[in-house]
């Protein structure tokens, strides 16, 4: 009961019981190895966890990659496309994950709809607005990289950007490879613009794969001194609902 | 002539437009209320006139048309996500179709906007900040009519056209009541209600749909030419 109780205090995301860790970053910048890897961490800890990335709802996905596939998408429809993608995921999985205790782990959250669809053009206000239902994670972690670095890891050995990954659809270029570049360099400008704002927490990119992960790994472990890692809260406390 | 706003919040800032050289008129209201009679009879009337007509409606777009069906059957969406679905497919419809088609001088009459999504939505407890907002791309049009009607007899319309009651036209999502009839009236008031909240707001033209479809498009063909003509000035 005490322990319930003083998670209720608990300053930070939202007062569910459960713990969400998200991870942003461009394209090449290593974060997904690095989710991936505290994901194993995790489960040999013996905590539950569970992992869900961006743009993977199964009802979702279809409709998604059959309009981008016929160029079909405008910045306002592209970005409705990915939030509907989103909310599929909030709604049936992070969300009721979250509500009963578990860990949440995210690769690519809001941020990332807040990058791309301001580099597209959308108002920042109401892309805000869009994804102002989603829950404030407990830590964002920002793998910041040199763009050369991230470019040359995502350009080396790929013989074949997609359209809308290369940025095509803003009409920089119409050499997927020069658009890509200049793509991502606004992309990563508006993610080290909100760094500050959002509270991201920001790690090297360009250290060892080893190096980052064990930090990644210390900032978790401090950030679940105060997890209960089981349902029991349910019997303790009220569980907020949306 | 004072300029209108052209949008209702932040617009679509990646497009510059100047001035639409047509004409967006939206027919709302519920399913039965008449809408689609009302707006075949006007495309006649407006094309004999001499103006070119596009007549678009929710739910005709491919976009993600197929997702929504594919979800209704299975009742398996959050009420967040379909919001965010039938706003991908109206952001469609206003881009791909009825902005065009303005740009090119039509008349677009449109089976209904975003003031059915956000009514559905309202019912269903959606926060109105956020759906304002969400739809702050749409275009505000230059005629809305409201085709205002009582349960009842929207009720006696939905018998004698389909011959049942439909799970998702009755609101069944909304556990008003397990049984289908008392649901239909309960979720047919309180549409109405949103409806008639957004009159104002809005500025709908209210039309008392329970009439001779011939009566009323009569009151709103005296509209729409009051209107044009006001244009031509």
């Amino acid at each position: 009961m005490k322990e319930a109780e003083s998670r209720c205090k608990f300053k930070g995301n939202n007062q569910l019981p459960g713990k969400l860790y998200v991870v942003e970053g461009c394209d090449g910048s290593g974060k997904s190895t690095q989710i991936y890897l505290l994901y194993r961490w995790l489960r040999s800890e013996g905590y539950d966890v569970f992992f869900t990335e961006w743009n993977s709802s199964e009802l979702i996905r279809a409709s998604t990659s059959e309009a981008k596939k016929k160029n079909l998408l405008t910045p306002t429809t592209f970005s409705l496309m990915h939030a509907s993608d989103f909310a599929d995921r909030y709604e049936k999985m992070i969300l009721p994950q979250l509500r009963a205790g578990y860990i949440v782990l995210c690769d690519r959250y809001i941020y990332t709809a807040y990058a791309r669809d301001m580099a597209r053009g959308c108002d920042r206000e109401w892309v805000k607005n869009v994804y102002s239902f989603a829950v404030k994670p407990d830590i964002i972690f920002y793998f910041k990289a040199p763009l050369e670095v991230s470019l040359s890891r995502i350009l080396t050995g790929r013989l074949h950007l997609e359209y809308h990954e290369a940025g095509m659809d803003m009409g920089f270029s119409s050499n997927p490879v020069e658009s890509f570049k200049i793509f991502q360099g606004i992309i990563k400008n508006y993610y080290d613009e909100m760094a500050e704002e959002e509270g991201f927490t920001i790690i090297d990119a360009s250290e060892s794969i080893e190096v980052q992960q064990a930090i990644v790994r210390d900032i978790v472990k401090e950030n679940l001194k105060d997890y209960v890692p089981s349902c029991k809260h349910w019997q303790t406390k009220e569980v907020p609902g949306i | 002539m004072k300029k209108k706003k052209l949008f209702y919040g932040k617009g679509l800032p990646y497009l510059k437009l100047n001035d639409l050289p047509g004409k967006l008129i939206v027919i709302e209201g519920p399913d039965c209320s008449g809408r689609s009679t009302q707006i075949s009879m006007l495309k006649d009337w407006l094309e004999t006139k001499g103006h070119a007509v596009l007549d678009t409606g929710l739910k005709r777009s491919t976009l993600i048309g197929n997702v929504i069906l594919e979800a209704k059957k299975g009742n398996t969406l959050g009420k967040k996500t379909l919001s965010l679905l039938y706003c991908t497919d109206f952001a469609d419809q206003l881009e791909n179709k009825i902005i065009p088609a303005l740009s090119a001088g039509f008349i677009v009459l449109a089976d209904r906007y975003i003031f059915t999504l956000m009514a559905r939505d309202f019912v269903r407890g959606a926060s109105k900040e956020w759906l304002m907002e969400l739809f702050g791309f749409a275009l505000v049009p230059d005629l809305v009519f409201y085709l205002s009607i009582n349960p009842d007899v929207l009720l006696h319309r939905a018998f004698s056209k389909y011959g049942c009651l439909d799970y998702w036209e009755s609101g069944m999502d909304l556990y008003l009541s397990s049984d289908m009839f008392e649901s239909f009236k309960k979720y047919h008031t309180l549409l109405k209600r949103e409806y008639e909240e957004m009159v104002k707001n809005f500025n709908f033209i209210v039309i008392d749909a329970e009439r001779d479809p011939n009566e009323i498009q009569k009151d709103i063909r005296e509209r729409i030419s009051v209107f044009l003509d006001s244009q031509a000035l």
